[in-house]
């Protein structure tokens, strides 16, 4: 029987060595599926978790798929404090892309150095916009936020078909469903030659450190985690519910915009009916992984990006379908979510509880 | 007129496996626990169902698979959150991504398999009375079962003691706990009521609704159905509306298209989504009602104290 | 590990780009799909063709494959990766790699690239596209042979050319024996959801429907045939085990040929950036046997079959009116590949409005 005692003080110590608890109990079993699977376990591990960034290209495709990743997480993290279960992440993401998106295919002759920043404008009031729709209905109408911007993803994932497939469909392309290119001027810059990591990378790190510096550093984080942490508190306190919701959803959704933008004049180049593998629904998990803190998120998407690209090879090197990397993320995911516990608990094992000792 | 008796049996067997998963979830909700790993424990309930029937020739024996295999899942996801109190929402997320990956690996031998479809309960005489016979007698065991679990829930939530200490443990794990209950194993035992249910709602879609086994063929119906719990707030009797609603509407606006409806299709796809969202406003305005019916503890982890 | 550190040094060198391929050396030949090689329709059907690959060439070649990879910001690097651990053809299956082929063969100028049913090509990327209209025809022919309502219902993914142009190729064939056919279109803006194919094939037929044609990936579309006791096509794979008694013939995708071809042509130093559109002729496309339809029409279905093969019947052939009334194809004349590629208008007697 296992029994968990509490520990008087989150264990600093544990904080950072259960990831790494976790990451070890994943190798082991991933070893075991991997042997299992009539494939050497050390080669196996070894594409997934090092080949992937064994090279300088590999480290920018790490940044590339965590920069999307953690920009959401980041504002998902900041309303998760506060109960504010934004779940349409990935809707806010595309009307983004469609908002700046939009601006580069208006001036897609343009070459004018304010073609970018406009971008950046529209797209995070895109975000912004389809964001404030169910703060709006929760504010307003009581209607719970959870269904409300889960719903408005697949309206916004529609639209976006819609367009591509129609009014913005590229003249010169034969009627398939893609925009035109996006002209250079709406496309982010490359900052490390030879790979495709893009100036959407360090909005991510400055993101990041925005996050942080809000959640430690104001009022309104103070607010965030005293809301999370004693709602009744809070409440008694006054901090009032409903500028929370506006607050965290409209700034979720912001952030969102943006890194769909980032996707369409980054990687992509142009808008397309599918410009993002589920993002706002992945960030979901990284903002928990990152225990809804910047830095934790920011590691937490470099992980998550890992596995993606580590899937990738397995499945060109190894021959493993890609149905293993969904068991073997989800294992990872398994194990990372339960040795946190480490961090609050100390594992007991045996039945007898000794008296005398409480919480 | 014809074609009302064959939309109503379309919109039927589109709403039962959304149905079905999304009954399994209010109660797994109504105890306190936030299980966002329906998607995946429905595709596993799926796989589940239709290899055991494959195998086997026994829908049955698949019926009991496919719940069986839903429970087991959940288990893992009881485990990690109960036990070791992982947070919720992501351990949910989690077992989406595990539930896609487990299901496809499996299935991969089923590719391209055929079984027959599972057989409707037709009654001699009664039956073939128009109209009320096919559609009221004319059913698979599936979709009784999804109506009469419904009715059941409801009548166990307020009719029954053990109903009431549901309850009683997703509003308030601390109070039910000093009052003696056990507060983890009840949370147990709805989670994996929940994940029987949505393995079920899987098997629906793979023995019932489309006979075959394709990676990934719930397409997104996890998400509707917690999206569904949301929108019945937390009540049975409104699950059974909304799903049948947000049924009724998918399959009018095929209707609607093949009738030769000149919108653009992806706008007449928005329509079921966006009327969820217009009736929740509508139903949610009043705010009493609402706070009553939504378990206050939902998601929240409980470790009794010593 | 002994072994694995052979492994090591060989994963290593291939990604240092030392893994030039020597003389003794298997011929890496690589496939991206879009979807789960386990849809058993459209990634399915690419698949058994990289199966006969292997079949056919056994240890002179190594394929390896990435399944269910978006079409976003993914594709470039997938199809980067294949390049760069020394994989000399790559297949990239969806239209929507194409932009993501063309950057990374930039990059690659040594590897050959072919990218489906696109049209950019360059030295070192060719495209490929299977006539599968060609197969629409046949079945048009056997519907407008089949139909009692007269009422065809036509379940499509989206409205891209493609589909399109089979819509068009469907129902020319069905007047040239029966001009009393309509045709009823449910779009379902999925190329892959079972459940909603279903639910659109019912909605079809409950609109008097009675021949079931589709345009999307899952059997599902023919099972509701099958239980409702209507006639239906087969699509990408032959379905006549999920409907057997409904099915009345499949339009098959056949790549076998074509990928063994082109191996061989990367081995033999001959192959080239060409752009290749196959169709009934060659056998990209064939036809599913003709099943649960009387002789007569089998016999006409074959006979059509073959007069496309051989080009007397040439499907787009002038004069061809759009619905506008607008003449498309002059008397005498037939619509050139270009058109075809892009066709984004429906032939004059279709009674839908074409989503634009």
């Amino acid at each position: 029987m296992i029994r968990l005692e509490p520990r008087r003080q989150h264990s600093q110590k544990m904080v950072y060595l259960s990831p790494l608890l976790a990451i070890l109990l994943t190798l082991i079993t991933g070893a075991i599926i991997f042997a299992f699977m009539g494939k050497d376990p050390i080669e196996a591990l070894y594409t997934f978790f090092i080949m992937p960034i064994n090279n300088a290209y590999g480290v920018g495709e790490l940044f590339v798929k965590a920069t999307p990743l953690v920009i959401i997480a980041v504002g998902l993290a900041m309303g998760f404090r506060a109960n504010v279960w934004n779940i349409g992440a990935e809707g806010q993401l595309t009307m983004g892309a469609i908002f700046g998106g939009g601006l580069a295919l208006a001036f897609y002759d343009s070459e004018s150095a304010l073609l970018l920043p406009g971008m950046f404008v529209l797209a995070a009031i895109g975000g912004t916009f389809w964001a404030a729709i169910p703060a709006w209905l929760r504010t307003r109408f009581n209607a719970n936020e959870i269904l409300t911007s889960l719903m408005l993803t697949y309206v916004a994932t529609l639209f976006l078909s819609y367009l591509v497939y129609g009014p913005w469909r590229n003249p010169e392309g034969f009627s398939f469903p893609e925009s035109r290119a996006f002209p250079d001027a709406a496309l982010l810059p490359i900052i490390y030659d030879g790979t495709r990591v893009h100036l959407g990378a360090i909005f991510a790190l400055l993101i990041v450190a925005g996050g942080w510096v809000l959640l430690t550093k104001s009022v309104v984080g103070f607010q965030l985690r005293v809301v999370g942490q004693a709602p009744q508190a809070a409440r008694h306190v006054g901090f009032r519910q409903k500028r929370m919701v506006w607050f965290t959803l409209l700034l979720s959704g912001a952030l969102s915009g943006l890194a769909g933008m980032f996707e369409v004049a980054g990687p992509i180049g142009q808008l397309q009916p599918s410009i993002s593998p589920g993002y706002g629904f992945t960030a979901i998990i990284v903002a928990f992984l990152g225990r809804l803190h910047p830095i934790g998120i920011l590691f937490a998407g470099l992980v998550m990006a890992l596995t993606y690209l580590g899937g990738e090879l397995a499945q060109i090197g190894l021959g493993l379908p890609s149905a293993v990397t969904g068991l073997f993320q989800g294992i990872l995911l398994f194990f990372l979510l339960a040795c946190d516990v480490l961090t609050k608990y100390r594992v007991r094992f045996g039945t007898v509880s000794k008296s005398g000792e409480t919480a | 007129m014809d074609w009302i008796v064959p939309f109503i049996l379309t919109v039927i067997t589109a709403s039962t496996p959304l149905l079905l998963a999304a009954t399994g979830e209010l109660i797994t909700e109504k105890s306190g626990v936030l299980n966002l790993g329906v998607e995946g424990m429905m595709l596993i309930g799926a796989i589940a169902g239709f290899a055991i029937t494959a195998s086997t020739g026994s829908a049955t024996l698949g019926i009991f698979a496919a719940a069986i295999a839903g429970m087991v899942t959940a288990l893992v996801f009881a485990f990690l959150t109960l036990t070791l109190m992982a947070n919720q929402v992501a351990t949910g997320l989690a077992l989406t991504i595990f539930g896609v990956g487990i299901s496809a690996l499996v299935g991969s031998g089923f590719v391209g398999f055929a079984i027959e479809p599972l057989p409707a309960l037709n009654i001699p005489v009664i039956s073939d009375i128009p109209v009320i016979g096919p559609i009221l007698f004319g059913q698979d065991f599936l979709v009784y079962f999804s109506i009469f679990m419904v009715l059941a829930s409801g009548w166990f939530l307020t009719r029954t003691r053990a109903g009431l200490i549901l309850k009683a443990v997703g509003d308030s794990h601390d109070s039910a706990h000093a009052i003696g209950y056990n507060v983890i194993r009840i949370r147990y035992m709805a989670t994996l009521f929940g994940g029987a249910m949505s393995g079920l709602g899987g098997a629906y879609l793979s023995l019932a609704y489309t006979p075959m086994w394709a990676e990934n063929m719930t397409a997104g119906r996890g998400w509707i159905a917690l999206a569904l719990v949301v929108f019945a707030t937390w009540r049975p009797g409104r699950l059974l509306a909304g799903a049948y609603m947000f049924g009724c509407i998918s399959v009018l606006q095929l209707h609607a298209q093949s009738a030769g409806i000149n919108v653009p299709s992806q706008f007449m796809s928005m329509l079921p989504y966006l009327a969820t969202v217009v009736v929740l406003v509508i139903i949610s305005s009043d705010y009493t009602k609402i706070r009553l019916n939504a378990p206050a503890c939902i998601g929240k982890a409980f470790r009794p104290a010593q | 590990m002994k072994r694995t550190a052979a492994a090591l040094a060989a994963v290593g060198a291939l990604a240092l780009g030392m893994g030039a391929a020597q003389a003794a050396d298997p011929l890496k030949v690589g496939f991206v799909y879009v979807g789960p090689v386990g849809d058993f329709g459209y990634s399915y059907q690419h698949d058994q063709g990289r199966k006969a690959v292997e079949e056919k060439f056994g240890d002179k070649v190594k394929t390896s494959f990435v399944e269910n990879v978006p079409e976003g910001a993914d594709a470039e690097r997938v199809i980067r990766q294949l390049a760069q651990t020394g994989h000399e053809l790559i297949f990239t299956t969806s239209f929507g790699f194409m932009n993501p082929t063309i950057k990374v063969a930039k990059q690659f100028p040594n590897v050959k690239f072919e990218h489906a049913t696109g049209y950019k090509r360059a030295d070192n990327v060719a495209t490929y596209a299977a006539r599968f209209y060609e197969g629409r025809y046949v079945a048009g022919v056997i519907a407008g042979k089949m139909t009692k309502s007269n009422v065809i219902g036509y379940v499509g993914s989206f409205p891209i050319p493609e589909v399109v142009r089979g819509i068009n190729s469907f129902m020319r064939g069905a007047w040239s024996v029966n001009p009393d056919v309509k045709v009823k279109i449910v779009w379902v803006n999925s190329w892959y959801d079972p459940g909603k194919e279903g639910d659109a094939a019912k909605a079809l037929i409950d609109q008097g429907a009675d021949i079931m044609v589709q345009h999307t990936d899952s059997p599902a579309p023919l099972q509701v045939a099958e239980n409702r006791g209507i006639k239906g096509f087969g699509q990408a794979s032959d379905m006549i085990k999920f409907a057997p008694k409904a099915q009345l013939s499949a339009i098959v995708d056949h790549w076998d040929e074509y990928y063994i071809d082109r191996v061989q042509a990367a081995m033999d130093g001959t192959w080239k950036a060409e752009d290749t559109w196959h169709g009934l002729k060659e056998g990209m496309v064939h036809m599913a046997p003709f099943t649960n339809m009387p002789d007569d029409v089998a016999a006409l279905a074959k006979e059509t079959e073959e007069k496309i093969a051989s080009g007397d019947i040439k499907i787009f052939e002038g004069p061809i009116y759009d619905q506008a009334g607008e003449l498309r194809v002059k008397e005498g004349e037939v619509a050139p590949d270009e058109m075809l590629l892009g066709m984004d208008w429906y032939v004059k007697g279709i009674d839908a409005e074409l989503p634009k």
